[in-house]
Order: structure tokens, then sequence, then C-alpha cells
């Protein structure tokens, strides 16, 4: 034992001795663990570590520095947002969904949306622009999402600059976003039967000429990326997983579709009328980190073929509803802007308070308390930025669901962390979780 | 002209006295491809009339509902000889008022073979709350079984380390259950002791 290190202080143990690493200097640290003459040591990284993609725990036992066996500790961002929606209306659902894959908000309100609506029995009934504006809103952030997936991953594995440009090319979407919901995250935007309000105005212009800029700006990351050499080595054959492991352990999304299964529930299994929409499914044959990350690469061309379709669609729905026309269903949003922000227009005050008693009452009791949804089960998903995201929905034919849960990509494949990086190096077993993309606040719920 | 039934409280906070129904068995014709699941597991599957209790069609999604001593026989050959390679995880649901029967696991499956989807459902008395882990059949299902444990309270028998998942290993108690109360845990803030949400005059 040399002299007392503040940063790497030790204590001995029934398990053997335990050193806590808070930074400094290493030197002692392993001087120390050399003199204990154990090959076999147990790390604990996490659950605040830079490099662990959020608040998830990483248990390894090492020898040397081969990753002997790696277990994930979770949970840390638990919110209960599940029993949460038990206590509130059907459309007060949307604003606690939205919160749990904070990277994929709009993925997670239409999956919940698209559950609700088969419930309801007006899947068919959802306006034809209410569905597009859908489709583009969710194109949009599978944008974003990829783009924190590649610049977290980069900057895990050391890369710096294509942090500076994945955040660059999310803000694009992000003011998109707020130009249309109001907000940048958890805009609880999409609701049973619609969305919340159509499109401001310029919304399209702004669209179009944020497709033109990102298309011409997602080059500067495949410069920096595809073919460095620093890069491939770091990501060619790491973190493999074959089709066997990805059925056997649920694995959907970029992790499935790198193993050469072109499986992408947009065209598999359509919804919001993705059938209409002309784009591929990308794969890659590697199974490795390197194949994930071309897949996130090239899906964000495919986001802007769909969204560039949406975009000519918008324009000919022009005036079209976004909302079902049921006015027992249909949230009543007449929002329009005022003097002191965004509120319920003018109009519509007017009719409520001065002209119609009955207007008033329906829509207090619709606020208030809500509609009444079906009794019965549903269960639907969509393909969100990590895979399948499934929600299954469970409704006793009163105001509140009686039990929403969410199948998450993020937990489900989070659990591939062991078969991704047991055998490797300990450094590997950050590029493995990176390619994963899990999100702790879907992980977690 | 809503329907509301009840004390006609609307601020969700009056207590959940709610009775969930499930619907009754369906007859054939099942519509669409549920027609050649069920006889493809009638054929490949003999004690079928025995392990499934009923089969339900609604909104378009078939569920089968399995006795739980033979969920494993079931799972591998819906696996095995009907392609259902991939099992979504499983979730829980409490239905209070179904005596003998008042927690139901979920499982949705998925075929990418034939692009199809069922669901199997298996139901238990809260006081004997086993279900034989799916874990050997769909190694995915570890986390999910894992998450049912800890929020339902629900055994899978079988599973190769049952702990909770996302709540603190010393919790008591099984949140999603519809008899734990919500956020009943008193928050304690520099001495002062703010009380839990269910013991707040507005929502009362």
């Amino acid at each position: 034992m040399t002299t007392f290190d503040p940063y790497a202080p030790s204590r001995d143990t029934t398990e053997g001795k335990v050193f806590s690493v808070t930074g400094g200097d290493w030197d002692a640290l392993v001087q120390d663990i050399g003199a204990t003459k154990e090959e076999r040591v147990v790390v604990n990284m996490g659950p605040q570590h830079p490099s662990t993609h959020g608040v998830l725990r990483l248990v390894l036992e090492l020898e040397g520095e081969t990753v002997t066996e790696a277990r994930c500790g979770i949970g840390y961002l638990h919110t209960g947002i599940e029993k949460n929606m038990e206590y509130r209306n059907w459309t007060q659902g949307t604003t606690f969904v939205t919160r749990m894959d904070y990277l994929g908000p709009l993925h997670n309100e239409t999956a919940y949306c698209l559950a609700v609506e088969k419930l309801l029995g007006i899947t068919d009934d959802v306006p034809e622009r209410a569905s597009v504006i859908r489709v583009m809103m969710m194109e949009l952030n599978r944008i974003s999402s990829h783009m924190v997936a590649l610049g977290t991953g980069a900057l895990e594995l050391g890369a710096m600059g294509p942090m500076f440009f994945a955040f660059r090319d999310r803000e694009t979407v992000l003011e998109i976003f707020e130009m249309i919901t109001g907000l940048r995250m958890n805009m609880a935007y999409i609701r049973p039967g619609g969305v919340q309000q159509d499109l401001p105005e310029g919304a399209l212009t702004k669209i179009r000429d944020g497709v033109k800029l990102m298309r011409k700006n997602f080059k500067d990351n495949a410069t920096l990326l595809i073919g460095n050499s620093i890069w491939m080595k770091r990501t060619q054959g790491i973190g493999y997983l074959d089709l066997a492991g990805c059925t056997t352990l649920g694995i959907t999304g970029p992790v499935l579709r790198s193993t050469g299964m072109p499986w992408d529930l947009r065209k598999v299994q359509p919804y919001c009328g993705y059938e209409n929409y002309t784009f591929d499914v990308v794969t890659a044959d590697t199974c490795d980190v390197y194949g994930r990350f071309l897949i996130r690469m090239n899906e964000l061309e495919q986001s802007l073929r769909i969204i560039e379709q949406c975009v000519v669609k918008l324009d000919k729905l022009e005036g079209a509803p976004v909302m079902v026309a049921d006015k027992k269903i249909a949230w009543p949003a007449q929002l329009a802007m005022g003097g002191d922000g965004l509120g319920n227009s003018l109009d519509h005050i007017r009719q409520i308070m001065g002209t119609s008693m009955e207007s008033l009452i329906h829509h207090f009791k619709l606020v208030t308390e809500g509609f009444h949804v079906p009794a019965g089960q549903a269960y639907v998903a969509i393909e969100s930025p990590r895979g399948e995201l499934g929600a299954s929905v469970v409704s006793d034919g009163g105001t509140r669901p009686y039990r929403v849960h969410f199948r998450e990509p993020s937990f489900n494949n989070l659990q591939a962390t062991a078969a991704m990086s047991e055998g490797g190096m300990v450094a590997d077993i950050i590029g493995a979780v990176a390619s994963i993309d899990p999100v702790m606040g879907g992980v977690d719920r | 002209m809503f329907g509301a039934k009840g004390t006609g409280d609307t601020s969700g906070y009056g207590g959940l006295v709610r009775k969930a129904s499930t619907a009754g068995s369906s007859e054939r014709p099942y519509g669409g491809y549920f027609d050649d699941v069920a006889d493809d597991l009638e054929r490949a599957y003999p004690d079928f009339s025995d392990a499934i209790e009923r089969v339900v069609v609604d909104r378009g999604e078939i569920t089968l509902h399995v006795k739980r001593e033979k969920l494993v026989e079931v799972a591998l050959i819906l696996r095995d000889k009907l392609k259902f390679e991939m099992c979504m995880g499983v979730n829980g649901v409490h239905y209070p008022e179904q005596t003998g029967r008042e927690l139901h696991a979920v499982y949705p499956l998925l075929s990418m073979t034939k692009n199809q989807r069922i669901r199997l459902e298996v139901s238990v008395a809260d006081g004997d709350a086993h279900i034989p882990s799916l874990v050997e059949v769909w190694a995915g299902n570890n986390w999910h079984e894992r998450e049912t444990f800890d929020m339902f309270g629900i055994i899978f028998d079988g599973h190769p380390g049952l702990t909770r998942i996302l709540m603190p290993d010393d919790w008591e108690g099984h949140p999603q259950r519809k008899d734990y109360a919500l956020g009943g845990i008193a928050v304690e803030y520099k001495g002062a002791t703010i009380p839990a949400p269910s013991e707040r005059r507005s929502y009362k």
C-alpha cells in the first residue's frame, strides 16, 4: 500500500479489496491493484459515467482487459409513467408517453394514439392530412434521434467533431418542431384522433429549406467518419450479434437490420399510410457496430425522401381537417395566437361563452372528464428509431386507461450488451452499447 | 350524452373502483390468418383443446388464453413449428375483480417469416401467482419477466435471476397493481415532510 490517494481510496471487504476511483492520478491505483495479485477485477462503470449513454450502470468482470461478464443495472430513471397514466384521461396520456423515450417523443405519441384509436375503432377515420403530418413529424424525429445516436456514439469513442456536426443538424429539426408544436421535445402534439393543431403558416417552406440544408450538411459527418481508419478500427467487427442472437433476444431496429434482415415495420406492417411512400429499407450484413452506424447514416437520406413526399402531399391537402370529425372525441383545441400568447381562439371562446351553453358543457366535459373508450385491449407496434415500439393498451370502458404498457426497444435491446461484449475488450463495450442506442428514459419509463 | 356513471368525480383521484370486463370467446371463423394459426397449432399440438382455454378475436387481434401448466409447451410449438421466432416480451395486467384469475400476463408474439402477430395470455390467482418462465424459449424475455415481477409480483418459475429491475431491491409492494396507491410515499425534504399525492387535499 502506497500513501493515501484521495482520488482512489481503498478498503478491504469480504469480496476482496475495493477501490473507489474518482479521477486524478491513476499511478497509485495501478500500483495497488498490481500488489493484490488478482487477475480478475470487477469494475463498476456508471451510473453517471460519461461514456455509458445516460444513467446506465455497467458491472463488468474483467480478466486483464478482456470482459468476461457484463451486466447492466437500470432503473435510475424510473418515473412510473405507466402507473400515472391510469389516473389521467386518455388525451392526457400523450403528455406522459412523450416523456418515455425522450429522443423519439413523436414516435411514443403516435404508438399510443394508434392504440387508442384502434380501441375506439376510428383508425380509418383519422384524416389523411393528420396521418401525413404524423409521418412527416416522425421522420423528422428519426433524423434528430439518429443525430444524437451518431454524435454521442462518436463522442463516446473519442471523436469530438461528429458531435458538433450532428447537433448542428439536429438543431435544424428542433427548430421545425418548435415552430410547429411550440416545443423542441415532449410536445404532446399527436393526439388520439389526429394532431393537436394544423401546421402554422410558413412551416412547409421552412421544412423544404431544412431538408435542403440537411442533405448538404449530412455529408460532413460522412466525410469525417466513413473510411476514417481510427473510426473503422473502433467499430468494425465490434459488438457482433447475428440474426439468431437478435431473434432470441427480441432485438429489432438498426441492430436487427445490421444482420442483413430487411425488417422495418414501416414496410412490412405499414401504419399511418407508410405504404404510400417510396423509400428503401437500409440494411448491412456485417452484424457489427460499423454496420449499425452505416444504417443510421443511410436512413437519414431515406427519412429526407419521405419528408419531401409528405411536403408535396401536404401542399395538396391544404386546409383539410387534422382531427377526426367526431366531436365526442376530437379535442377542442381551436388554438390561435393572441396578444398574450397561444390560447383558445376567440371564435371558440365566443361560441362557448356567449352563444351556446351546450358547447360549453361539451367543452367542459370533454376536457375534464374526457371521452370513453370501449373495453378491450390492443397492441400497436411502430418502427421507432431504435426498433419495435409497441403500445399495449387496455381499456375498461372508462375515460382513463386501465393499463398502458410500452414495449420499449431500448429496454429490450439493452439486454444484448452481454452478448455483444463478453469476450471482447473493455474499450469495445462502449462502442457496443452506443450502437444499441439505448435511451434510458425509455428503458426505465 | 357522455354516459357518465358513478360519483361524477372528474379529478381522477377519488380512488380507483373500476371494473374491467374482458371479451368472451370468439366463434369460428376468426377471419384473416387467425384461422390458419389456430388450425396449424391444433395440428402441431395434440393437447390443443386442453391447453388453450379460449380464443378471443377482438379489434383485428387474436389472443390465445393458455393454461399456465402448458405455457412452455405451447410456446415451443409456436416458436419451432409455427415460426413465431420473436416474443415481444411480457406485461402484466391486474384485474382485482376477476376472482381466482386476478393477474394476467400478456405475451405479444411476432413471426417475421410469416409476418403475423398473435398474443398469448395467462391468468393466475393472486395468492398463487406463479407462471413458468419463457426465458429458455425466448432469451429476450429475461428483463420483461423481471419487470412484470417487479410491478405485479408475478413469480416466473425457472427464471435465471428473478430480481427487481426498475424499483430498488428493498422496495416493498408491487407498484402497478390496482391495490397500490399512486405515489404513496411521503417525501422528506430538509426536515419538512410533504404528504404523498394521495394524501393531499386537492387530490382527495
